[in-house]
């Protein structure tokens, strides 16, 4: 078990850094390209609702991304300190609905789902929140 | 700050946006203005070329949700063009192809603003 991590200011410029950094250690772990960019894709919609929800878009806050490489299972785990947001409890929207009606938001937890394999959310009373996203290596 | 630009031009009345860069949530308020600008000067018929798009996440997308209803009570639309594979998927999880015309090709989209008068 191989554990990598960034810290970064709760803001929107730096989601780059952290899709960089992810990308770097997926491809390190043996991900293809299309499997990179899911996990990328997934980790910045996950930093997105930390810097807009549970920090309500305060730049002083830290956001902490693990890169946790098992047996054949990449795990990230981001962690913040701030309003808990459980995107896990999110209903994923009805598509055809919600294209139908424009509706926006709530985008980002429903395309989370999609792309890993696994979402789990869990708060450490007093300490942090913590959105564990896995997936795994295809054999 | 170059990870996201967008370039206008006019072809045959129609606008074209061209997208370039990385649309995220940091990035996604430039589109925003570009619509508003657009809408401000009552132009409705917008084709956005996404050739040099290299990453999309859902602010980008909830860009293109925010306007697509003006737009068409308008009686104008928003195609798009010349996605690469990768960002058509992130549009295609999310069911966007029900929604939204998309053209492998800039010409075809705008050709499309004008059924063939016969």
């Amino acid at each position: 078990m191989k554990t990598v991590s960034i810290q970064v200011e709760s803001r929107t410029e730096r989601l780059i850094a952290v899709r960089d950094f992810v990308s770097e250690a997926a491809r390190a772990f043996g991900f293809g390209d299309e499997d990179i960019s899911k996990i990328a894709l997934a980790v910045d919609e996950a930093c997105t609702n930390v810097i807009k929800h549970a920090y309500r878009s305060d730049p002083t806050k830290i956001i902490r991304v693990n890169v946790i490489a098992g047996t054949g299972t990449f795990e990230v785990v981001i962690q913040d300190e701030g309003l808990r947001f459980n995107p896990t409890q999110v209903q994923a929207p009805d598509m055809k609905e919600y294209l139908t009606h424009f509706r926006r938001g709530g985008l980002g937890v429903h395309l989370m789902k999609s792309l890993m394999d696994r979402v789990e959310y869990s708060i450490a009373p007093g300490k942090s929140n913590e959105l564990r996203l896995t997936k795994y290596l295809p054999r | 700050m170059s990870e996201f630009k967008i370039g206008q031009r006019e072809v045959e009345n129609v606008n074209i946006l061209e997208l370039k860069g990385y649309l995220d949530a940091h990035t996604a308020p430039k589109l925003e203005e570009a619509f508003q600008s657009l809408l401000r000067s009552q132009r409705f018929r917008i084709v956005v070329n996404c050739r040099d798009l290299s990453y999309i996440s859902s602010a980008g997308l909830g860009v293109f949700m925010a306007f697509i209803e003006d737009v068409r009570n308008a009686k104008g639309d928003i195609k798009l063009t010349n996605m690469s594979p990768k960002v058509y998927n992130v549009f295609d999880l999310l069911g966007f192809p029900l929604l939204y015309e998309i053209f492998k090709d800039e010409q075809e989209a705008v050709t499309r603003f004008f059924p063939k008068a016969k």
